[in-house]
């Protein structure tokens, strides 16, 4: 390894922090620390600064700045939309809405409730991962007081249709929230016009640093603070602010929204051009997710034959950073809930490898992994008990 | 997460491929899972005089039946079911926790191949002294 050049393909895992954005923040650590609720003018200057990065951030979504609450990430944003609306609302209603394919803190947080009394449906999705708004028009009862579903799915990059399950809800007067940590950057966003209630971000999903994120709570929405304390956050969120994330956040959220369609055109090729080269040069291959209806940077494939954490080690030994739905990396042995939800079959579930690119690759590094891995693939096909069972060329046409 | 010694069998591994003919094979593990090996012996005068192996699964299980079929070779089949899992991720220089079950499904794979050797030749199959004594992880067993 040592000099070997690093090939960075987990965007959705996290990315690195833009040269502008640490700039931005620098002085915020040394300078401009004063605490924001302080009176003196270094503290001033602390809260012009998260004052604007506020702006910024409702600008991005077309929501008002008193509509913006920073948190310390994307887990946070979702557990307090999630316990907030359910505690503050349950007079109401026990029952919460969301699928089966949403990220571990909205799920867990989900479950979590289920254990406090509340209710909550799971929505399937389709073999694309897509939820059918139907399916949330006859699972909402009178009892109904939250819908929590993903803008896009960080594994197979689902983008699910959020105008239309936002006016469904509204139309019920339910509350909807959306996780939309991997929307950002990638699909221009408006919160008004999508009827959506509460929106989480994190700031280290689009180029800025990892610990802060935000929540955005339509004005009028019914919710219970989760962090008790002191009053930041216009008495919403406790606990003093992480002004440097703050700031990091704000300038992050700039830049990843300024050209949105040229950075998708950019990434979308590169993309195309490493599902298809993948294709071209590896049998039995399937591509998980929409064909179209995806994030511009996602690919997740499976393999057939093969063990995800076995592909990944080799990858790792190349200099190629990627990530599997496989059970072996996951810290369970259970295989990623998303692919199971798409009706991927356990072993794809296993052999599936996601590929998430960004402002870091090139198409060199494209041809780099198009050239690498049908060679890792043989190699692990070689040694399958499973390859020479099925014929070389794949019975299973999957 | 890995040893260097995991990371060796991982990348070379040992023995792998399948004997012709052989006297006995055991596979074991279930795609479920994520782990299927399937074992394969050749004995000769109760000696295991070659071992191979193919594996689907991760960077342990590849390891372990590496190291496993390396372990074997040349044992007489007494010795080679002594095998323990425990044994075999020692001479990995451990394992993760939640990777032990890949050790365990090794030493089951030798047994079961074992067993099949001598079922084929007409002998009583030997019985595992403790089928659900393997150290590992209680999180780190498939349940399917």
């Amino acid at each position: 390894m040592g000099s070997q050049r690093i090939i960075y393909m987990d965007h959705s895992a996290t990315t690195f922090v833009k040269p502008e954005v640490l700039d931005a923040m620098i002085p915020y650590f040394t300078e401009h620390f004063g605490n924001p609720s302080s009176v003196y003018s270094i503290a001033r200057d602390s809260k012009k600064a998260i004052d604007a990065a506020r702006a910024q951030t409702a600008r991005t979504l077309g929501a008002d700045p008193e509509e913006i609450y920073f948190t310390s990430g994307g887990s946070e944003s979702d557990n307090w939309a999630i316990k907030g609306v359910a505690f503050a609302n349950r007079k109401r209603g026990n029952h919460i809405i969301t699928t089966q394919i949403e990220h571990h803190a909205v799920l867990h947080t989900c479950q979590f409730l289920e254990k406090e009394g509340f209710e909550v449906t799971y929505l399937p999705v389709d073999q694309y991962g897509l939820v059918n708004p139907r399916d949330l028009e006859t699972a909402i009862t009178d009892k109904t007081i939250l819908v929590s579903i993903m803008y896009a799915n960080n594994e197979i990059g689902t983008i699910e249709p959020v105008a239309e399950l936002g006016a469904i809800a509204r139309r019920h007067k339910v509350y909807f929230h959306t996780d939309a940590v991997q929307a950002i950057g990638n699909i221009p966003l408006d919160v008004k016009a999508s009827n959506i209630d509460l929106l989480s971000l994190s700031a280290h999903k689009f180029y800025g640093p990892k610990g802060v994120g935000a929540l955005y709570i339509r004005k009028g929405v019914r919710i219970d603070n989760l962090i008790h304390g002191g009053g930041q956050e216009r008495k919403r969120r406790a606990g003093t602010e992480n002004i440097a994330g703050i700031v990091g956040l704000g300038k992050a959220i700039e830049l990843v929204t300024a050209d949105i369609p040229g950075h998708n055109v950019r990434i979308q090729a590169l993309r195309d051009r490493l599902i298809h080269g993948v294709r071209e040069k590896i049998p039995s291959v399937r591509l998980n997710g929409h064909p179209e209806k995806r994030l511009p940077g996602n690919v997740n494939m499976s393999f057939e034959y093969i063990e995800g954490e076995s592909m990944l080690l080799w990858l790792d030994d190349a200099g190629i950073c990627a990530s599997t739905g496989s059970a072996c990396t996951s810290g369970s042995l259970e295989p990623s809930h998303v692919l199971l939800a798409t009706g991927l079959p356990v072993e794809l579930s296993h052999g599936s490898l996601r590929l998430t690119l960004g402002d870091a690759n090139t198409e060199a590094d494209v041809d780099v992994v198009i050239e690498v891995l049908p060679k890792i693939v043989t190699k692990l096909r070689e040694m399958s008990p499973l390859y020479k069972k099925s014929g070389k060329e794949g019975g299973c046409n999957v | 997460m890995y040893s260097e010694t995991v990371m060796d069998h991982f990348k070379n591994p040992r023995n792998v491929g399948e004997i012709e003919n052989a006297d006995g094979v055991g596979e074991v593990g279930n795609p479920v899972c994520g782990d299927i090996m399937k074992i394969f012996l050749k004995i000769e005068n109760n000696i295991v005089v070659d071992a191979k192996f193919k594996t689907f699964g991760c960077g342990a299980a590849i390891a372990s039946s590496s190291m496993a079929t390396e372990l074997v070779r040349g044992k007489t089949l007494e010795e080679a079911w002594e095998l323990s899992n425990k044994a075999v991720a020692e001479a990995l220089d451990g394992l993760p926790p939640i990777k032990m079950h890949c050790s365990v499904l090794a030493e089951e794979g030798i047994h079961k191949a074992i067993n099949d050797y001598r079922v084929k030749k007409g002998l009583v199959p030997w019985v595992e002294k403790n089928p659900h004594s393997h150290e590992h992880d209680e999180e780190g067993t498939c349940q399917h």
